[in-house]
């Protein structure tokens, strides 16, 4: 079968596209959710269960404490309390747990074991995936039901000092705080004590329930000097010290109210051998949690070890110690000690509640909910429990029934146990068998599209595919065979949840099918280049021409950034990568020019407009120049000299319009300037003269009455910018800011009459193949309709982005690319690489805090969200877009150069697809790395919808070149 | 072509490099405190010296370009002079480049520009010691083909490999590592002048390893 470079490469960004959401699927699974989290509403606690006449205990059990402390001591790894350690620095703490009364546990955190999830945590009792990042865009508030939410609503007054993630996720939850910043990480005292310094205060001043605190400096020690530094030991002395008055107050405290209080001490995660965490090692994921209460009785001699729990078994712990619902989605289980020393009815009432919770969230995220043994363990004992009631309110207590209560909870136990044990599986690892095959779909892509390039790029821009001979049919059924086994293997074994596993088996086997058939593909793509290349080494020597400098750093600079990505640093700063390439480029560019300017005749005089030279004998001497710039006449001439520097100068003026990125992002910029209320007047100005600017740019290929439509819609966009406020209209002042939405609509109108003749006069082209100028109008349209639309959504201080790049675009079109003679190749890799930058220009950057969510609310009543998505992902990817539009239009100009389009198209999945493809490799093997969540996932997702944004260029670059084609071949 | 020419290439080279390590190592004998790192200007400017010293006299000494014809005094002054704006002129070309590659405008503005002095020094001064102020003669250089002797193949070299090594100095300064030589500019003088001193180990070598391939129009 043969194919089109341009829609061979349509059809793998495609395929890619699938491939890497099964691997997306894979990397963030869904978390395990309740539906009606998102509205909170107050519901009414379970009853007792109660056969025949009802139980009269309908409320809530009331708390088991009064007070609850909260110390949390980030990185504390359970050997620093239970080991030799503790024993030797914390004496105090060490006599609690052997011989106080208190209980301690080995709590697990599950990975990522990174201090944000894992406050989530212990807060929410669930386990958050990356997704829950991603639905709460623009505020890193938790929107979850947790225990503070149900305190605060149940009137409780929470204090909280310490690390300011907590200020972040529970914002308006606590009467008083003061956060401490875990930025310094080679401070570990000066932020230990601005926790301890309200210490005394707030214990002498008791007007509260719940205080948190959450101390740093170990962690901050573990990551500078280890977990065997003697500095650890300090520190542990410094804690038990400061658990030591926390407790003795709260004592002498108790003896005044008379009511227990519960100091519970815990770490968030541990600490690996070499101080850092993140990963899944025993050392990180174990930590202490001990819980100390004057109300635990303990037995002299009863010496015991620390259970091993969940961490998330705090949640419900804690929910039912002060009396509260337990948060809609803990996954926890009840520590079970807490409530041993109460009456069996209030145990069981307890246990009751719990499993009860359980198996709601178990019903809502589990579909066949009703086969699950958890759920039919806890209805059998909610049976049993009516019974036990009713035997209960008829009898009062004897032995007989003491033992009937003590199977019942058994029972109970064993319920929750397996419930909280099935929840948690949901969502606890990454589902490696799905991201193994996305990958596989993936690379497999990618090394065809390599391998495809000499044939692709050659001058009949097309490539034989082979679908149907022999070799590749036993292949792929042996293929197919062993692939099909392999999947019913993993996913028979009882321990996988993947979702690879739960989709339809046809749908497997479709996926199974696309990948024996692309590696069938590869392997005859392999052969047939081993076969060539020995073919072709035979019959003509060495021939081909040297690379030019400029294709020697557009390869550098593609590898050199695919490699940067495995550096955090480099993720967050992507932005510098980027301002640095297209730089160079702009360097190499200038340098070609002058070259050619000054010694391009005098040096070669018979060389002018010699591409020939690509055949020419001796390689090593020729000197491959391009057409000089002799066509243009003497002040485009200047031009020309000056414009990589007009392109320089715009690029840095832009990179100071929004600084990005994490190390310099507080550094002044002009954005900011331009955006307080102070400079509204100069915002103004220059948003209008930007405006005015994109007119004369944009109206110069256009059709009359586009030219017409056009003025009017960027009228519209400062009338629409002018009624929300931000922007300044001379005749009216003071206006109430409204939406704008008749404005916005307006525009609206414009950019889908433009978009419309645009895509009326591609189709007349096509129809009346003899007019070439039809269609280069009618695309020219199409792109201004998408930068007009960029113009409204973009915020007014980005304008200058726009109209720059409209700039640049038509000062390299006119005097580099045309006169140089670049090919196709070359431009497009150097569109990729402007669009990239202008994509940072814009104020974007890999973390997911710096999408305009807003944008989807422009000209739009109420949240619609299919076009507020599309809305904001245009806006978001304008930079990109655009560029890759006008390639569109550059080579659609130059009609003569045939199979320009497909080169192109060719050129763009590929630049497009290879960061990508490495990057998921790259994110598989770090997907232990401390900054997994915080980097590298929002990174992903990035690369996941460029890579979509991708497959529609292509697309549209497909659809334009097969209207080319036709009408050259018609014509 | 001789082995000699090559041999005499090489030791020039060897008294740059020689210089370069004086530059570090002389002033902490004079001055309290002195480091590359934490007294960088001090030592730039030094360093900057030092190379265009032994540049000059190594000029003088060895004289690899074929003596002009006319040697009047005043030919030589205004020759030295037009030198020396050419150097200033590199040296404001060289700052304005880097504030376009995203050094800062207004702040560190000594900085920025004793970097661009010592690449200045690197590349331009060389350049004008062989050459001399003459625009078409460096755009021939540094053009595909365009050199003519080993003195200008080298200076090729050179030149190119200090940009190169400023280049890839700029790479860790987003990284986090906190260290003091990632501030700007350090790690780009570094790399400029790591880069430079590569130049001047690899380009005899490298013409050596080359020369029978290696014929240029004028020998
Ligand atoms: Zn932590
Ligand atoms: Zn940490």
């Amino acid at each position: 079968m043969r194919l089109g470079s341009g829609s061979f490469a349509a059809c793998c960004v495609v395929v890619e596209v699938l491939g890497l959401a099964v691997f997306l699927r894979g990397f963030f699974p869904a978390p395990v959710r309740s539906t009606s989290s998102s509205e909170h509403r107050a519901e009414a606690p379970v009853p007792e269960p109660a056969a025949g006449a009802s139980s009269n205990w309908t409320k809530l059990p009331p708390p088991l404490f009064s007070k609850v402390v909260i110390v949390l001591i980030d990185a504390l790894r359970d050997d620093f309390v239970f080991g030799s350690k503790g024993v030797k620095f914390m004496p105090y703490t060490s006599y609690l747990v052997e011989k106080g009364a208190a209980h301690s546990f080995v709590a697990e955190a599950k990975p990522p074991t990174v201090t944000m999830p894992r406050i989530k945590a212990l807060m929410t009792g669930s386990l958050p995936g990356f997704v829950d990042v991603v639905r709460n865009l623009n505020s890193p508030a938790l929107l979850e039901d947790s225990v503070l939410r149900q305190a605060k609503a149940a009137g409780k007054r929470i204090i909280f000092y310490g690390d300011e993630t907590w200020v972040k996720l529970f914002p308006k939850h606590f009467v008083e705080y003061d956060g401490t910043t875990s930025f310094f990480v080679s401070d570990y005292t000066e932020v230990d004590n601005n926790v301890t310094r309200h210490l005394d205060k707030v214990l002498k001043r008791g007007d509260w329930d719940v205080l948190i605190l959450h101390y740093l400096g170990l962690d901050h020690i573990g990551h500078v000097f280890g977990p065997s530094s003697p500095l650890i030991g300090h520190k542990l002395s410094e804690m038990d010290g400061i658990l030591t008055r926390i407790h003795t107050s709260l004592l002498s405290e108790e003896r005044k109210a008379l009511s227990p209080s519960l100091l519970v001490l815990c770490g968030d995660h541990g600490m690996s051998e070499t101080g850092s965490h993140g990963a899944s090692s025993l050392e990180e994921v174990n930590t202490p949690l001990i819980l100390i209460s004057s109300s635990f009785e303990r037995k002299p001699g009863d010496i015991r070890q620390p259970k091993h729990v969940q961490q998330t078994d705090l949640a419900v712990t804690l929910a039912v110690g002060l009396g509260l619902p337990i948060p809609k989605n803990s996954v926890g289980s009840l520590l079970f000690p807490v409530i041993e020393g109460k009456p069996m009815r209030e145990q069981l009432r307890f246990l009751h509640l719990n499993s009860v919770q359980l198996s709601k969230l178990l019903q809502e995220s589990v579909p066949s909910y009703e086969k699950e043994p958890g759920f039919e363990q806890f209805k059998v004992s909610e049976r049993l429990h009516r019974n036990w009631i009713k035997l209960y309110l008829e009898e009062n207590s004897s032995a007989a029934l003491l033992n009937l209560g003590v199977k019942l909870r058994r029972q109970y136990l064993d319920a929750i146990r397996t419930l909280s044990l099935s929840l948690s599986r949901q969502v606890a690892q990454y589902d490696i068998y799905s991201m193994v095959v996305g990958t596989v779909v993936v690379l497999e892509v990618l090394a065809l599209l390599l391998l495809s390039i000499p044939q692709a790029l050659s001058n009949k821009a097309e490539l034989e595919v082979p679908l149907l001979s022999p070799m590749f049919s036993l292949l792929f059924y042996l293929m197919f065979l062993v692939l099909s086994a392999i999947h019913v293997i993993v996913c028979t074994s009882t321990e996988s949840s993947c979702y690879f596993c739960s989709l339809s088996w046809l749908t497997a086997a479709g996926v199974m099918v696309l990948i024996s058939a692309l590696l069938c593909a590869v392997v005859s793509a392999l052969s047939e280049m081993f076969v060539d290349g020995k073919l072709q080494r035979k019959n003509t020597g060495p021939s081909n021409s040297r690379w030019s400098e400029l294709d020697l750093l557009i390869l550098l600079g593609t590898m050199g950034h695919v490699l940067s990505l495995g550096a955090s640093s480099f993720i967050e700063e992507e932005h510098q990568t980027w301002y640095f390439l297209t730089s160079t480029l702009c360097l190499a560019l200038c340098h070609e020019i002058y070259r050619n300017c000054f010694l391009g005749n005098c040096c070669e005089p018979g060389l002018g407009g010699a591409v020939v030279a690509l055949q020419d004998e001796d390689a090593g001497k020729v000197h491959k120049s391009h057409t000089p710039l002799d066509s243009l006449r003497g002040s485009e001439k200047w031009m020309a000299l000056a414009s990589p520097w007009v392109i320089l100068t715009c690029c840095r003026l832009l990179r100071s319009l929004n600084q990005t990125g994490v190390q310099w992002a507080h550094r002044p910029d002009l954005g900011h300037w331009l955006t307080s209320s102070d400079h509204k007047a100069a915002l103004s100005a220059l948003s209008a003269f930007c405006l005015v600017v994109t007119f004369v740019l944009l109206q110069r290929r256009c059709s009359r009455t586009s030219r017409v439509a056009m003025a009017l819609g960027l009228l519209g966009v400062y009338c629409y910018r002018a009624a929300t406020g931000s922007l300044l209209l001379p005749w009216q002042r003071d206006k109430a800011a409204s939406k704008g939405i008749v404005e916005a609509r307006f525009v609206y109108i414009f950019i889908l009459g433009i978009l419309f003749t645009g895509a009326r006069d591609l189709l007349k082209s096509q129809v009346a193949a003899a007019n070439p100028k039809c269609k280069a109008v009618g695309l020219w349209e199409m792109y201004s309709g998408l930068a007009l639309l960029a113009a409204l959504l973009l915020r007014p201080h980005n304008l200058p982005v726009l109209v720059l790049s409209l700039l640049i675009q038509t000062l390299m079109t006119s005097f580099i690319w045309k006169p140089l003679g670049h090919d196709a190749a070359e431009v497009t890799v150097m569109h990729y690489w402007f669009g990239q930058a202008f994509f940072y220009f814009q104020g974007n950057s890999n973390s997911i805090s710096t999408v305009d969510v807003s944008v989807g609310f422009v000209g739009l009543d109420s949240y619609m969200e299919i076009p507020a998505v599309l809305l904001t992902a245009f806006a978001t990817y304008a930079g990109p877009v655009l560029w890759a539009i006008h390639l569109v239009n550059f080579l659609s100009s130059e009609t003569c150069r045939g199979p320009a389009m497909s080169h192109a198209c060719f050129c763009y999945a590929l630049v497009c697809s290879f960061p990508v493809s490495v990057y998921i490799i790259l994110v598989t093997s770090l997907r232990y790395h401390l900054f997994i969540w915080s980097v590298f996932s929002p990174k992903l997702l990035y690369e996941g919808m460029h890579l979509l944004i991708t497959a529609a260029v292509c697309l549209f670059f497909t659809a334009m070149d097969q209207t080319g084609t036709r009408s050259r071949i018609s014509s | 072509m001789k082995d000699t020419d090559i041999k005499r290439l090489l030791y020039t080279h060897l008294l740059c490099i020689f210089s370069i390590i004086l530059s570090i190592f002389i002033p902490s004998l004079f001055l309290e405190n002195f480091s590359v790192l934490e007294t960088h200007l001090t030592w730039l400017c030094i360093c900057s010296v030092f190379v265009t010293a032994i540049n000059l006299i190594l000029y003088l000494v060895v004289k690899p370009n074929t003596p002009s014809k006319r040697s009047s005094l005043s030919y030589k002054v205004t020759r030295f002079l037009k030198c020396c704006i050419y150097f200033l002129l590199s040296c404001f070309f060289f700052h304005i480049i880097f504030v376009l590659y995203g050094a800062p405008l207004i702040e560190l503005v000594l900085e920025t520009f004793s970097f661009a002095v010592i690449l200045s020094t690197f590349t331009t001064v060389p350049c004008l010691c062989l050459l001399g102020p003459n625009i078409k003669a460096w755009l021939r250089v540094f053009s595909r083909n365009g050199v003519t002797s080993i003195w200008e193949n080298s200076l090729q070299i050179t030149t190119i490999s200090s940009f190169l090594g400023t280049w890839f100095g700029a790479f860790p300064i987003p990284l986090d590592w906190e260290r003091p030589w990632q501030v700007w500019p350090i790690s780009c003088t570094l790399g400029a002048t790591l880069g430079y001193v590569a130049g001047l180990i690899i380009s005899p070598l490298w013409i050596y390893w080359n020369r029978k391939q290696l014929t240029y129009k004028n020998n």
